[in-house]
């Protein structure tokens, strides 16, 4: 705060004279912060303030993530991992003993065993094996930790979802990107910390519980983008408003309230003020980092992206634009991998939507020096059975074994990590959980999973739970 | 480094203070955050053998000893352990927790030293009426609350602020009382606070606003939540709770009917809507989903919100383990889940009083036509008996009903019931051609026959699973043979129906085939639709309001006798192609709870009765019910030419019976379900039987009582409770001041916050008790107080030694509920609609919002045209995946779990909302004019709109700056004007009085009003 001659002085120039003559036309920007003084604390109470304190607890490999979510559930077996036996074993019954306990959402389990119609091949230097339809994804198996043995506890696309974005089953939890919000805060004084984005088929199940801030302070909160039309919600100037009108009445309502704080000092009044500003910047970069035309020809051929259409690969460019700016972590939701029919049909349709604009965002970013410093994580919320469904080409919700792929951030690259049996039915070595996906995202952030936590009803609660351990055989 | 260690542990204070310590204030929040996960109530977790959560444990010790010795700081293992340097014998350990500070360490040396006093956890001894503090400042206390605040004010050396100036005191009980600012009328009153505050309490718009804190705990939505999120109809118990706070209904029967309602005698409707509380939680329709999983997990969210809301306890801890802080056990967990485990989620079709009237006054008429039919001759009576004879007198068919399973996987759950009959579950296919197998020994096949039955989880008891509880058949096709792999499709020569109804065009609006609701050519009518061969044309249930609910049967007649050799294999489909093409809104058209039987023999007319008619004609005629005999008789009116005036009379009356609520509500299983305690809260994982009771810790159940949920839920809210009035009273003081008596609103247990002041809050718990549980009562008390009527501002010394006014000494002053933002809006600009209740609305909001693929699907979201857009926001659809946008913004809670104190943010995407979103714009232009049509000089309009917003008066210098911007906006282009106004030009106004400029130039000074700090803050 100015001391209060200071203000003084500043409030006799703020005269009708002032709002006539430069508030509506000279003025390049919001002049009020500059004149009166900004004032960090009430700044950083509405944008996640960089850095917790204490945090990181280490050196981070990582300053940014990309969580490319699948939702719908990928098939990891016509995709990432290749059963030979399955497919020898094509239309024969699974063992009685695999299905032993076992909960299937729509299937009987005794359905006969569907062997891949997909054929595999290897990639890279490394050897990756992983479908021929996704080449592109392949081409980058240099950098890409394909994770086998992935696996969860819930079968449903809500329950499971919620799991793979906040950690729990139950509603009401932080997701996965408010916790590094509220953990790292924002790089960015213009932008939210926290982005996600849509595209597929349908929305996430369970919808706005995937980005909630749950007991977090609500500016950790998802902020949903668009890459057509708005870019995020009422972010757009009134119709018939100008830009120079929207400044007008942006600096005459902080003008006026910081006129009320000088008189009462409620510290929240400035920190509206600030948030009024934000807001202001938010109309201007906003759009302008949402605008994918400003790319290059070649950059938009390379994602496959085409601007003012809603599609994954110009969601894949939009994230590579936010990370570049300081926006800490991306998550863009893509559903439609729920294949209990037509998987021949739909899963060559999926890849071909995603395959290309994955990649193009790992060789991206690599080739702009950033992935080393951003992970990419790419996988939905549990697997699909190797017992057949609809017929003779769908497979059903699995939760005992999925695969998941991470590219840069402090990941090795190159290499696979675990496997399954030789149905793909249950994950075998090296598995790796949920929660120890979480805990080795937040590792590779500098962030032990153990100590960040957050005091709500009556207890620290941490992402992580009471479970987690970090998967050091994939990190550099 | 160990010398060091030892050298900072020999300069540790030997006492913390003078006085002696406070076990509850000092002691055992240091051993419930340090060392309970591990010597706590969990007894799964203990290490070293060593509980320090309960006195006699303490004392006793664990494997390496006597941990706390009482008046002997040297031979208590605790202090040596805590300040011990080695790291792997130091408690906590450092990997766990990090060490305890010197001051810790020194109150627990202190603690030990005079006696290791123990005493229970203060929120669960019942709270005693604490004397009135004496203060010295007298004549600053209006009532009893003050004295207990200014007693600690005193004791601080602060003094309380002067009182609030009128207009914000009047601005501040409005706020809070009813929710809306006060009108410049009322801000003119001069009224005393405190009738202005009886004013408000006798508001029917009190009710609303405390609602809104309750619903909040209640985790209401208007949709099931998950992946389908399913509109819901369940605003009767969001008005019930409204009628409830404004009848003043008492705090505990306001309980105990959300949690045992209808086991009340003579439980009313209004009784059963209660139990809307419990149906709250969210449903999962997916496809995939277990209704029985689903089910559990309500179970688990009703404990929950209970816990939360009622009990101020976190008790989800305890679905997996035994609480780690507070002593809930595993077992006591079950034990509270075996009181919820008998509920059965089930549906009432509700009426408001005045649809129940006009639907008693109708039913009457028709009873009354056939009352006079019926009396009026005595052939007539003898034509109706000869034919009840007639019909007895023929022959029984015997119907076989099949055993069923299910085929193919199509995500429907089949759940089946002792009497062969099937539950459709869970997911609600729009259209689904279900296939059914079975096989039967019967030497000949000739009919079979369909029932449509009743189930209290259809809609409304079904018998189908439309919004309206039925159902419609497209097609069914039956297929036998000796074989199962070689079945033949049979053909028929009839289909007879219990009801024929007219053919009637699908609405587009409920069963819409196309997104764009565009009229398509299916429709729905008598028993032949099918068998016709025509998945266009379809049977229904459906007929009116009065009669939806009937069960209903449909028989079918072989053109030739099927016959195989000993066992018959079938094969059938229930074709069912009415529904409309969303499965994530409600659109099913499908039947609900089905029975299919076979006979060797060809159907009668007795086969083809209603089954509440066939039911009384069984029935000796001596012990027949009038409702029966009434039926009965219309039925063989209905089928009589010689009525048809009568008939037509009647169906013209039954027409106009008004379209019941489909409410959701609870109700007890006829079978009771056994409780399993889950090992580690996986259904999977069923162990021992547990039988209902109350946890060990709180008050035991009224004696005598049976072990029903009535009693439970009695006893949440017994005198006897430590917990229920605590819970209740520093919720309502959270609601005015912002903060909770006790911070920790949902949690009282050891983990909890400190309250600021204990006394207050028991003797608060005390009066509200002894007043009846009275909850205007508490309201006045509260708001009448000298404490509550401070000015907010405070002094900066204030301010900076308690930023958060935890001593009270100045008013409340924080941004107002997202409800509320919305609510000023409307009012100070005049759009509002006072109206109160009724269904959920739907305010602008952008479309693709609701579709894919933001949305999991696309969503009803048809924005209201008329005044229902400027309703109260407690009145805003409320669908849990997809949160009205303005009101998450202003951190709205989802409704997905309980809430029982909401964040408050300040963030740049409020800004956007007010700035930017439609109906925030509306209200710019409904303020600009207001504004245009008041009277005085531009100035004075200006001030009076500034005063609406604010309830404060603007000074000059604040005028001057809103008529600059008016002046420099009377120059905007008029082009943009134009479009500024047809874009958000309120939909019931009428604007041509004002010249066009002048109308954007007001809504630009109405857009810095409405966007101030101060108009959406309390202060």
């Amino acid at each position: 705060m100015l001391p209060r001659s200071t203000l003084a002085d500043v409030q006799r120039s703020f005269s009708r004279r002032w709002f006539l003559k430069d508030c509506g036309l000279g003025l390049g920007s919001v002049a009020l912060a500059s004149l009166l003084g900004n004032d960090p604390a009430s700044a950083a109470s509405v944008i996640p303030s960089p850095h917790m304190a204490g945090l990181p607890h280490f050196p981070a490999k990582a300053k940014n993530v990309i969580f490319l979510f699948m939702g719908g559930a990928p098939s990891h077996l016509d995709l990432f991992d290749n059963k030979p036996v399955l497919r020898q074993l094509d239309g024969t019954s699974p063992p009685a003993e695999l299905l032993k306990g076992y909960r299937s959402a729509f299937i009987r389990p005794e359905n006969k065993l569907l062997g891949s119609r997909f054929p595999f091949k290897t990639y890279g230097s490394c050897g990756m094996e992983m479908a021929e339809i996704l080449p592109h994804i392949g081409s980058c198996a240099d950098d890409i930790t394909l994770v086998r043995s992935m696996y969860t506890e819930a079968f449903n696309h809500a329950p499971a979802q919620i799991l793979m974005s906040t950690g729990s089953q139950q509603f009401g939890r932080p997701s996965l990107g408010s916790w590094v919000s509220y953990g790292l805060g924002s790089e960015n004084k213009n932008l939210p910390a926290f982005v996600v984005m849509s595209s597929g088929l349908k929305g996430p199940s369970g919808g706005n519980a995937n980005w909630s801030s749950g007991f977090l302070p609500s500016v950790h909160d998802g902020v949903s983008f668009n890459s057509t039309g708005e870019p995020v919600l009422y972010l757009a100037n009134p119709k018939g408003i100008t830009r120079a009108q929207q400044r007008q009445t942006i600096e005459a309502v902080n003008f006026l309230n910081h006129k009320r704080f000088e008189s009462i000092g409620d510290p929240e009044i400035s920190s509206r003020i600030a948030a009024f500003e934000m807001a202001f910047r938010m109309q201007d970069v906003a759009p302008e980092v949402t605008d994918i035309s400003l790319e290059p020809e070649s950059i938009l051929d390379m994602y496959g992206a085409e601007p003012g259409q809603r599609s994954f690969a110009n969601n894949c460019l939009l994230a590579r634009r936010l990370v570049e700016r300081g926006v800490r972590f991306v998550e863009l939701f893509h559903e439609s991998w729920d294949q209990h029919g037509n998987l021949t049909r739909d899963l060559q349709k999926n890849c071909k939507d995603v395959d290309q604009a994955c990649a193009a965002l790992v060789s991206d970013l690599k080739q702009r020096g950033l992935l080393n410093e951003t992970l990419v994580i790419w996988g939905g919320e549990f697997g699909r059975t190797p017992m057949v469904q609809g017929g003779n080409d769908g497979r059903d919700h699995h939760p005992n074994a999925f695969t998941m792929w991470m590219a840069g951030g402090g990941t090795k690259g190159g290499i696979t990590l675990g496997t399954t049996d030789d149905l793909g039915f249950n994950a075998q070595d090296d598995k790796v959980h949920i929660h120890d996906l979480n805990a080795t995202i937040l590792h590779l952030l500098g962030i032990d999973h153990t100590r960040l936590t957050y005091r709500a009803q009556g207890r620290d609660f941490r992402l992580t739970d009471v479970h987690g351990n970090v998967v050091h055989k994939i990190l550099t | 480094m160990r010398i060091a260690f030892l050298t900072a542990a020999a300069a540790l204070p030997l006492v913390a203070h003078a006085a002696p310590v406070d076990f509850t204030r000092e002691v055992q929040p240091i051993l419930s955050q340090n060392c309970y996960a591990c010597h706590g109530p969990d007894e799964a977790s203990i290490e070293g053998g060593l509980r320090l959560d309960r006195r006699e444990l303490a004392l006793k010790g664990g494997d390496s000893g006597k941990a706390i010795v009482p008046g002997d700081p040297a031979a208590s293992l605790i202090l040596e352990r805590i300040s011990h340097p080695d790291p792997d014998t130091v408690m906590p350990p450092p990997d766990k927790k990090p060490p305890l500070t010197p001051k810790q360490i020194a109150i627990l040396r202190q603690w030990i030293a005079e006696g290791a006093v123990w005493r229970e956890h203060w929120a669960f001894v019942p709270p005693k009426r604490p004397a009135i503090p004496a203060v010295e400042g007298k004549t600053w206390v209006r009532n009893p609350i003050d004295a207990f605040v200014l007693a600690k004010l005193e004791a601080e050396g602060l003094e309380p602020s002067p009182p609030a100036d009128p207009a914000t005191l009047l601005r501040r009980l409005s706020l809070d009382l009813t929710g809306l600012p006060p009108t410049l009328a009322e801000l003119a009153s001069l009224a005393k606070p405190d009738a202005a505050a009886d004013r408000l309490l006798a508001s029917p718009h009190f009710g609303e606003r405390q609602a809104r804190e309750w619903l909040d705990a209640a985790r209401y939505a208007d949709s099931a939540g998950y992946e389908k999120d399913l509109p819901r109809y369940h605003h009767f118990y969001r008005d019930w709770v409204v009628a409830a706070m404004n009848s003043n209904m008492p705090y505990d029967d306001f309980i105990m009917k959300q949690i045992a309602g209808d086991l009340l005698p003579n439980a009313t409707q209004d009784d059963r809507i209660a139990t809307g509380f419990l149906r709250n939680s969210m449903t999962n329709e997916e496809g995939g989903a277990k209704p029985e999983q689903f089910r559990i997990e309500g179970v688990f969210d009703r404990i929950d919100a209970i816990g939360k809301s009622m009990l101020g306890l976190t008790a989800q801890c305890a679905q997996c383990h035994s609480h780690k802080y507070d002593p809930l056990t595993h077992d006591e967990y079950f034990g509270i889940y075996a009181f919820l485990n008998g509920i059965d989620e089930t549906s009432i079709a509700a009426r408001t009083p005045s649809e129940t009237q006009a639907t008693k006054a109708i039913l009457a008429g028709v009873v009354s036509i056939d009352d006079v039919l019926r009396k009026s001759s005595d052939d007539r009576e003898h034509a109706f008996v000869t034919w009840q004879q007639d019909m007895l007198a023929l022959p029984r068919t015997e119907w076989h009903p099949l055993e069923l399973y299910q085929l193919g996987d199509s995500g429907q759950k089949y759940l089946p019931l002792p009497d062969k009959s099937v539950m459709n579950m869970g997911y609600a296919d729009t259209r689904s051609i279900e296939g059914f197998k079975s096989s039967l020994e019967l030497p000949e096949l000739r009919a079979a026959r369909l029932e449509i039955m009743n189930d209290p989880y259809l809609p409304m008891n079904g018998p189908g699973r439309s919004t309206r509880g039925t159902g419609t058949l497209s097609e069914f096709v039956l297929r036998a043979g000796a074989t199962p792999d070689k079945v033949e499709k049979l053909a028929f020569t009839s289909a007879v129906a219990s009801i024929n109804p007219p053919v009637t065009k699908l609405d587009p609006m409920r069963f819409p085939s196309s997104a764009t609701r565009e009229p398509d050519d299916r429709t729905t009518g008598p028993a032949a639709f099918a068998i016709d061969g025509d998945e266009k044309t379809g049977w229904t249930t459906e007929r009116d309001p009065a009669r939806n609910h009937d069960p209903a049967v449909i028989t079918f007649e072989l053109a030739e006798p099927f016959r195989a050799d000993g066992t018959i294999h079938f094969k059938y489909n229930l074709v069912q192609r009415h529904g409309g093409l969303n499965s994530d809104d409600n659109q099913t058209f499908n039947l609900g709870r089905i029975r299919l039987s076979v006979a060797a023999t060809l159907p009668n007319a007795l086969d083809q009765l209603p089954p509440f008619v066939a039911e009384a004609l069984k029935t000796d005629p001596a012990k027949r019910t009038p409702d029966q005999e009434r039926r009965l008789f219309a039925h063989w009116r209905e089928n009589n030419p010689h009525f048809a005036t009568e008939t037509a009379a009647i169906e013209a009356l039954y027409a106009k019976v008004p379209e019941p609520t489909w409410a959701l509500v609870a109700a007890e299983v006829a079978q009771a379900r056994e409780t399993r305690l889950f090992e580690r809260g996986d259904q999977t994982q069923p162990k021992q039987v547990v039988e209902p009771h109350v946890p060990a810790f709180l008050h035991p159940l009224p004696p005598g009582d049976p072990t029903s949920r009535l009693t439970f839920a009695k006893w949440l809210v017994d005198p006897a409770s430590p917990v229920a009035a605590r819970v209740v009273v520093n919720r309502v003081w959270q609601a005015s001041f912002g903060t909770g008596l006790l911070e920790t609103s949902e949690d009282f247990g050891h983990q909890a916050a400190t309250p600021s002041h204990p006394e207050l809050l028991d003797w608060l718990a005390c009066e509200f008790m002894e007043s009846g549980w009275d909850m205007k009562r508490l309201h006045r008390l509260i708001v009448t107080s000298a404490t509550y009527q401070q000015s907010s501002v405070g002094s900066a010394s204030l301010r900076q030694d308690d930023p958060r006014n935890r001593l009270l000494a100045r008013g409340p002053r924080f941004r107002v509920a997202a409800e509320t933002v919305r609510d000023i809006q409307l009012t100070s600009s005049g759009l509002l609609d006072p109206a109160l209740g009724g269904r959920s609305i739907f305010p602008p909001a952008p479309r693709y919002l609701f579709e894919r693929p933001l949305s999991y699907g696309p969503k009803t979201w048809f924005i209201e045209t008329d005044s229902n857009r400027y309703r109260r926001a407690l009145y805003t659809f409320r669908f849990r995946s997809v949160p009205y946008p303005m009101l998450v913004t202003f951190d709205a809670p989802a409704g997905t779990i309980s809430c029982a104190r909401r964040n408050v943010s300040t963030t740049p995407l409020q800004a956007l909302v007010t700035l930017n979103e439609q109906v925030s714009l509306e209200a710019a232009v409904g303020l600009a004019h207001v504004m245009l049509s008041d009277s005085g000089t531009l100035r004075d309009k200006i001030a009076r709109a500034f005063e609406r917003c604010t309830s404060r008066r603007p000074d000059a210098y604040e005028i001057d700056v809103l008529v600059s911007v008016y002046e420099s906006r009377l120059a905007d282009e008029a082009e943009q004007v134009r479009e500024f106004l047809d874009e958000y030009r309120p939909v019931t106004l009428d604007l041509s009085a004002h010249a066009q400029t002048e109308l954007s130039a007001a809504a630009a000074v109405a857009r810095v009003l409405l966007n101030l700090d101060e108009t959406i803050v309390k202060n």
